[in-house]
C-alpha cells in the first residue's frame, strides 16, 4: 500500500520518528502527493510558506540569495524534509528549493500538521522533544564556536 | 388611489356588483318555494285524502300529484343550488379581479415612490402588505353588497312572518337587537385594534426575517446568533400576548352573542306562555314563532359579522392606501409615458438653477447649486465624501427630485420628463449596483427594455391563451404588455439583427474588463444545445488538446484523458463505472450502487462481493484513522468516506464479521459496505484498494452498463465519447476530455493556460464567452463577486449607449490595476457623449475637460484641471 510507504517516509524523518504510526497514517492520508518537473520551484526564499515537503524520489537543490548572488547550499535526496520551519512558525521561506530531477514529494500542509498536534497533544510533546534536542545541539555548537572565536581573538591579541 | 374601499368597489366593480345583487334576488323565489313545497306536500298530498289534486291547472291522480310535487321540489333545490354556485363563482371572480387590481396598483405605487422613501419603509413590510394583508380586502369585495342583501332579505322575511303571528312576540324577538348593535361592535373594535397591532407585529417579524437574510454574513461573522434568536423570541412573544388578549375578548363576544340569542326563547316562553295561558295567542303560533326565531339567528349573526368585517376592512384599506401614498409620489404618467417633445442632448445645455436637496433631517445636502453644462461635456465632480457629489449625480440622472430649484435639459424640466425617455437617454452607474435575477445576458440587456419592440405573434392554442390573458388583465386594470415580446431596443445598442448581437455585447464586456470573468464562467457552463455548429469546433479543439498533451511528456502528466478502454485513476470509481455524466437525478454518483440497474450490472459481473470486500477494507482504514477524532472535526468533511455519526455502525459491522466471512452480515449491512468504495479515486487516496485486476473487471462492467442500458434509462446518462461532445458536460470538460491529474504541481494553472491556448487557436474564445453570458447571476447577483457585479453594471450602460452617463465611484470594487483601464475605456466609449463622473481620486480629474468641486453641498470651484489644481484651491479631503 502506498499509504504505508508514506508512513515509512514520515517515520524516517527525525521530527516524526517517535510519533505513533496510526497518527502518522492520518497525517499521510490527509497530505497530498505532489510531483515536480526538473527546474520547478517548491518554495521561494522570502515568500510565506504553508507546507513542508518530504522527498520520496529524486533530488532537489537548495539555494540562498545573498548580496553576492544566488548560492547553492545543499542538495536534498530521498526521505529528506524541506520547509518544516514554515509549518512550525510563521517565518518566510529561508531558501529557494528547486527540483533537480523529476521529483516526487509528499506535501505536508500547515493545517494538517497543526490539526495533528492540537488533536493529539502527545504528538506535540514528541515534536517538542525533537526540537529541544535540536536546540540543545545548536546551542552546543554555538558554545563551541564562541569558545573558538574567543580563543582566536585571544591569540590575535 | 380611491380614498375608501367602497369608493374603490364602486369605481371598478359597480356593474359586477349589480349582477351579484340580481343573482342574489333571483335566488330568493326558489328558496322560498323550496320551503313552501314541503307544507303543500304534507297538507295536500298526504293530509287531504279527498283532493282535488291540482298542479299547474291539471287535475291529477293522488300518487302522480305526490311525485309531481316531489319532482318540483327537487327541481327547485337544483335551481337554488345552481344559482348559488354561479353566484359564488362569480363573486369569487369579482373579488379576485379586484384583488389583482389592488395589488397591481400598490406595486405600481412602489415603483413611483420617491427614492428617499425607501430608507423609511422596510422591504418585509411592503411584501407583507401587498401579499398577505390585501387578501382580506379582496375577499370582502365579493361580499360587499351580496351579504347584506341576502342576509338582510332573509332576516326581514322571517321578521315579517313573526310580526304576522303576533306583534308582541315579534318585538320580543328583536328586543335585544339594539343592545347587541350597541355593545358587540364596541367590543369588536377592541379586538380589531388588537388585530391591527398583531398585523403590525407580524410585519415587524417579516422585516426581521428579511433583515436576517440580508445580514446573514454579519451574524455568523460576529457570532451573534444567540442575540438574534433572543430578538426573534421577544418579537414572537409580543405576537403571543396580543393573540392572548384577542382570544379573551373574542370569546367573550361569542359568549355574549350566544347568551343574547338564547334570551329570545326565554322571552317567548315567559311572555308567550303567559299570553297562551290567558288565551291571547294560540299554542301553534307560539311554536311557529319559536321555530322562526331559530332561523333568525343565522342571518343575524352573518349580518353582525359583516358589520364587523366592514369596519375592519375600511380601516385596513385606508391604512394601506396611506402607506402607499407618501409625499413626493411620482406622477403615474411619468412612469411609462412618452414626452411630447424629445429634448436634445447635444448642442444644448443642462442647467441647474438653485438646486437644493434636503436630507431626512431637513439639512441641505445640495445647497442652491447653480451650474451650466454645455453638452456634450466631460466633467469630473470632486470634493470630500458627503459633500454632495453623489446626490448631484443622482439629481442629474433624474433619480432624486430637488426640494427646490430646477434642472433644465434643452429647456425642459428634467423631472417632468417621463422615465422611459430618461432611461434611454441617461445612465447612472453608482457604487452599489444591483442586478436582476437572471443570466449575465439578461442583465446586460436590462437597460434596453423600456417597452415591447417586436411582438411575437402567437399561434394555435397560444393565441386563445393570449386573448384570454389579455381580456382578464384588462378586466383588472393590469398591464397588457406581452412579456414574451422582444423588449430589447437593439437599435439603441447599434445592433441591426438580434441574431448578430454578440459583437456589441463583447465590446461592452471588454470596456468593463469583464470578458475574462465571463470566459471563465463559459468554461464551466454547459455546451448550449441550440448551437449545433459549436459541437464540431469543440471536438476539433478536443483533438488538438489531445495532440498537444500527447506531444509533450510534461503536459501529458497533467491530464488523464477519458479512454473507454482504460480505468481513469484520477476519477472516482462511480465515474469510471458510469463513464459519463448523469442527466437529471436518476443516477446519483454519491449512491450509485443503490440504483437497481447498476446493482444488476454489478451482480452480472460478479463485482458485488469484491466491492463489498473493498468497502470492508476501506471501513477498516477509516475506523482506524478517524476513531479518535471528535465528531465535529473538519477532516470528516474533507477526507472521510464515512460520516462521523455512521462510524459506530461501521465499527459494529467490522466487529461482526471478518473479511473472509462477509456472508455473516445482513444484506443491509453488506449494502452499506458496497456503497463505500464508489467515491474512491485511485490517484488521490493511495489506499491500494483498487488494483489492476479489479480495474479490468470494472472496465468490463462499464462496457456492459452501456451496452445493456434499457431504453427507459437512455436519457439518464451522457456517456463520454471521444468522437462526440457531451451535452451534460461543461465546455472545459468537453475540450479537456479527461481529469486534471492529482499530485502534479500547479496542474490546474498550467492546464488553464493550455486550455486558453487551444481555445484561442481554434477561435473559440468568443463562443466560450457567449456560453458564459448564460450564467445565472443569482438573486441580486449574489453568485457574482462585488467586482463582477460592478463591471456588469458598467457593461450594461456601455451596451445601450445613452447620451449622458453619470457615474459615482463606479470602479471602487475593482482590482486596483483594472480601475484606470476601465476609466480610460469608458471615456473612450463615450467619446462623443456626455460624462459626469463623481470621483474620489483627484488625480483622475486631470482626464476631464472640466472639474467641479463640491463641498458642503455647494460648488466651491470649477474650471479646467489646471485652474482647479492651482495654488488658490484648498486641498481636498479624502483622496485616493
Amino acid at each position: 500500500m502506498s499509504l504505508q510507504r508514506d508512513v515509512d517516509a514520515l517515520r524516517a524523518i527525525p521530527l516524526f520518528a517517535k510519533v505513533e504510526p496510526s497518527r502518522l497514517k492520518l497525517l499521510a492520508f490527509t497530505s497530498e502527493h505532489l510531483d515536480f518537473e526538473p527546474g520547478e520551484i517548491l518554495c521561494r526564499q522570502g515568500e510565506p510558506g504553508d507546507a513542508a515537503f518530504i522527498l520520496l524520489e529524486g533530488t532537489a537543490d537548495v539555494f540562498v540569495d545573498t548580496p553576492r548572488g544566488r548560492v547553492k547550499v545543499a542538495t536534498l535526496g530521498k526521505n529528506d524534509i524541506v520547509g518544516e520551519i514554515a509549518i512550525l512558525c510563521d517565518v518566510p521561506r529561508t531558501a529557494t528549493v528547486v527540483a533537480a530531477t523529476r521529483l516526487h514529494t509528499l506535501k505536508i500542509g500547515k493545517d494538517g500538521f497543526f490539526n495533528l498536534v492540537t488533536q493529539f497533544p502527545e504528538v506535540g510533546v514528541e515534536i517538542m522533544h525533537e526540537l529541544a534536542a535540536r536546540l540543545h545541539h545548536t546551542t552546543q555548537r554555538l558554545t563551541n564556536v564562541s569558545l573558538r572565536l574567543a580563543e582566536l581573538e585571544a591569540s590575535k591579541a | 388611489m380611491e380614498p375608501s374601499i367602497f369608493a374603490f368597489i364602486r369605481k371598478y366593480s359597480w356593474k359586477q356588483q349589480l349582477l351579484i345583487l340580481a343573482l342574489t334576488f333571483l335566488s330568493f323565489p326558489p328558496l322560498y318555494y323550496s320551503l313552501e313545497l314541503p307544507k303543500i306536500i304534507i297538507n295536500r298530498a298526504l293530509g287531504d285524502p279527498d283532493g282535488p289534486w291540482m298542479l299547474f291547472g291539471y287535475d291529477l291522480e293522488r300518487t302522480t300529484y305526490l311525485f309531481g310535487l316531489c319532482g318540483l321540489f327537487l327541481l327547485l333545490v337544483l335551481i337554488g343550488g345552481g344559482l348559488k354556485y354561479v353566484l359564488n363563482v362569480y363573486a369569487g371572480i369579482v373579488a379576485e379581479r379586484m384583488l389583482r387590481r389592488l395589488r397591481y396598483q400598490l406595486y405600481e405605487h412602489v415603483l413611483r415612490f420617491p427614492l428617499p422613501h425607501f430608507r423609511k419603509v422596510s422591504q418585509g413590510e411592503l411584501v407583507q402588505m401587498i401579499n398577505a394583508e390585501t387578501e382580506a380586502l379582496g375577499g370582502f369585495v365579493g361580499d360587499a353588497f351580496a351579504v347584506p342583501a341576502f342576509q338582510g332579505g332573509t332576516l326581514l322575511t322571517i321578521l315579517t312572518f313573526m310580526f304576522m303571528q303576533d306583534p308582541i312576540l315579534g318585538v320580543a324577538a328583536i328586543a335585544l337587537y339594539p343592545l347587541q348593535i350597541w355593545l358587540i361592535p364596541r367590543l369588536q373594535r377592541q379586538v380589531n385594534e388588537l388585530a391591527k397591532r398583531r398585523v403590525r407585529q407580524v410585519r415587524r417579524n417579516a422585516e426581521r426575517i428579511s433583515e436576517t437574510c440580508a445580514t446573514i454574513r454579519e451574524i455568523h461573522a460576529h457570532g451573534t446568533a444567540r442575540y438574534e434568536l433572543a430578538r426573534f423570541s421577544e418579537q414572537l412573544g409580543a405576537v403571543f400576548w396580543i393573540r392572548f388578549a384577542i382570544y379573551k375578548k373574542k370569546f367573550l363576544i361569542k359568549f355574549l352573542n350566544n347568551f343574547l340569542a338564547q334570551l329570545g326563547p326565554f322571552f317567548f316562553f315567559s311572555i308567550g306562555g303567559w299570553l297562551v295561558i290567558h288565551g291571547d295567542i294560540t299554542l301553534g303560533a307560539l311554536v311557529a314563532v319559536v321555530g322562526a326565531h331559530k332561523d333568525l339567528s343565522s342571518p343575524w349573526k352573518e349580518l353582525l359579522t359583516y358589520y364587523q368585517t366592514l369596519y375592519d376592512v375600511r380601516i385596513k384599506y385606508e391604512q394601506t392606501v396611506a402607506q402607499f401614498a407618501p409625499p413626493g409620489l411620482e406622477p403615474a404618467e411619468l412612469l411609462t409615458g412618452e414626452p411630447s417633445r424629445e429634448p436634445s442632448f447635444t448642442g444644448t445645455s443642462l442647467r441647474l438653477t438653485g438646486v437644493t436637496l434636503l436630507d431626512d433631517g431637513g439639512e441641505p445636502v445640495l445647497d442652491g447649486v447653480e451650474l451650466q453644462l454645455d453638452l456634450p461635456c466631460r466633467v469630473a465632480l470632486i470634493g470630500p465624501a458627503g459633500g454632495g457629489r453623489e446626490e448631484l449625480t443622482l439629481v442629474l440622472a433624474g433619480l432624486l427630485v430637488p426640494d427646490s430649484g430646477r434642472v433644465l435639459i434643452d429647456g425642459l424640466v428634467l423631472h417632468e420628463l417621463p422615465e422611459p425617455l430618461l432611461g434611454r437617454k441617461i445612465a447612472y452607474i453608482g457604487s452599489q449596483p444591483a442586478l436582476i435575477a437572471g443570466t449575465i445576458e439578461d442583465n446586460l440587456l436590462y437597460g434596453l427594455k423600456q417597452r415591447p419592440r417586436r411582438l411575437v405573434e402567437p399561434t394555435g392554442a397560444d393565441r386563445a391563451r393570449r386573448a384570454r390573458d389579455r381580456h382578464e388583465a384588462l378586466a383588472s386594470g393590469n398591464s397588457v404588455d406581452p412579456l414574451d415580446a422582444d423588449w430589447v431596443d437593439w437599435e439603441a445598442a447599434g445592433v441591426r439583427d438580434p441574431a448578430e448581437r454578440l459583437p456589441a455585447m463583447l465590446a461592452a464586456l471588454a470596456v468593463a474588463r469583464l470578458s475574462d470573468d465571463v470566459y471563465t464562467f463559459g468554461l464551466r457552463g454547459p455546451l448550449p444545445a441550440d448551437r449545433p455548429e459549436l459541437a464540431g469546433r469543440v471536438l476539433e479543439a478536443r483533438r488538438s488538446m489531445r495532440a498537444r498533451l500527447a506531444g509533450d511528456e510534461r503536459l501529458a502528466r497533467l491530464v488523464e484523458p477519458f479512454d473507454p478502454e482504460r480505468y481513469n485513476s484520477n476519477a472516482t470509481l462511480a465515474e469510471n463505472l458510469l463513464f459519463g455524466m448523469p442527466v437529471g437525478n436518476v443516477f446519483d454518483l454519491e449512491h450509485l450502487a443503490s440504483h437497481p440497474y447498476v446493482r444488476s450490472i454489478l451482480e452480472e459481473t460478479d463485482l458485488v462481493d469484491e466491492l463489498q470486500r473493498v468497502g470492508y477494507r476501506l471501513a477498516q482504514t477509516m475506523v482506524e484513522l478517524f476513531a479518535d477524532l471528535p465528531a465535529d472535526h473538519e477532516y470528516y468533511r474533507q477526507f472521510s468516506f464515512i460520516a462521523p455519526e455512521d462510524l459506530p455502525e461501521f465499527k459494529a459491522i467490522l466487529g461482526k464479521a471478518t473479511i473472509e466471512r462477509l456472508n455473516r452480515l445482513s444484506a443491509a449491512e453488506r449494502d452499506r459496505l458496497l456503497d463505500l468504495p464508489f467515491k474512491l479515486v485511485v490517484a488521490r487516496h493511495r489506499l491500494g484498494l483498487i488494483d489492476e485486476a479489479l480495474q479490468q473487471r470494472l472496465l468490463e462492467a462499464r462496457k456492459r452498463f452501456r451496452a445493456r442500458l434499457p431504453a427507459g434509462l437512455l436519457g439518464a446518462v451522457a456517456f463520454f465519447d471521444p468522437d462526440h461532445v457531451n451535452p451534460a458536460a461543461s465546455v472545459q470538460e468537453n475540450i479537456l476530455f479527461g481529469k486534471i491529474a492529482h499530485g502534479q504541481a500547479h496542474a490546474a494553472t498550467r492546464v488553464a493556460v493550455l486550455l486558453a491556448e487551444v481555445i484561442d487557436a481554434h477561435g473559440l474564445r468568443d463562443a466560450v464567452i457567449e456560453v458564459g453570458l448564460r450564467t445565472e447571476c443569482g438573486i441580486g447577483g449574489a453568485r457574482l463577486s462585488l467586482a463582477q457585479r460592478q463591471k456588469l453594471a458598467i457593461a450594461r450602460e456601455v451596451l445601450r449607449r445613452p447620451e449622458l452617463v453619470l457615474l459615482h465611484e463606479p470602479t471602487l470594487a475593482l482590482d486596483a490595476a483594472d480601475q484606470p483601464l476601465v476609466r480610460d475605456a469608458l471615456l473612450e466609449a463615450f467619446r462623443d457623449r456626455s460624462i459626469v463622473w463623481s470621483l474620489q481620486d483627484q488625480e483622475w480629474a486631470s482626464r476631464f475637460e472640466r472639474v467641479i468641486v463640491l463641498e458642503r453641498g455647494r460648488v466651491v470651484a470649477q474650471g479646467s484641471f489646471a485652474q482647479i489644481s492651482g495654488p488658490q484651491l484648498e486641498p481636498v479631503d479624502a483622496p485616493g
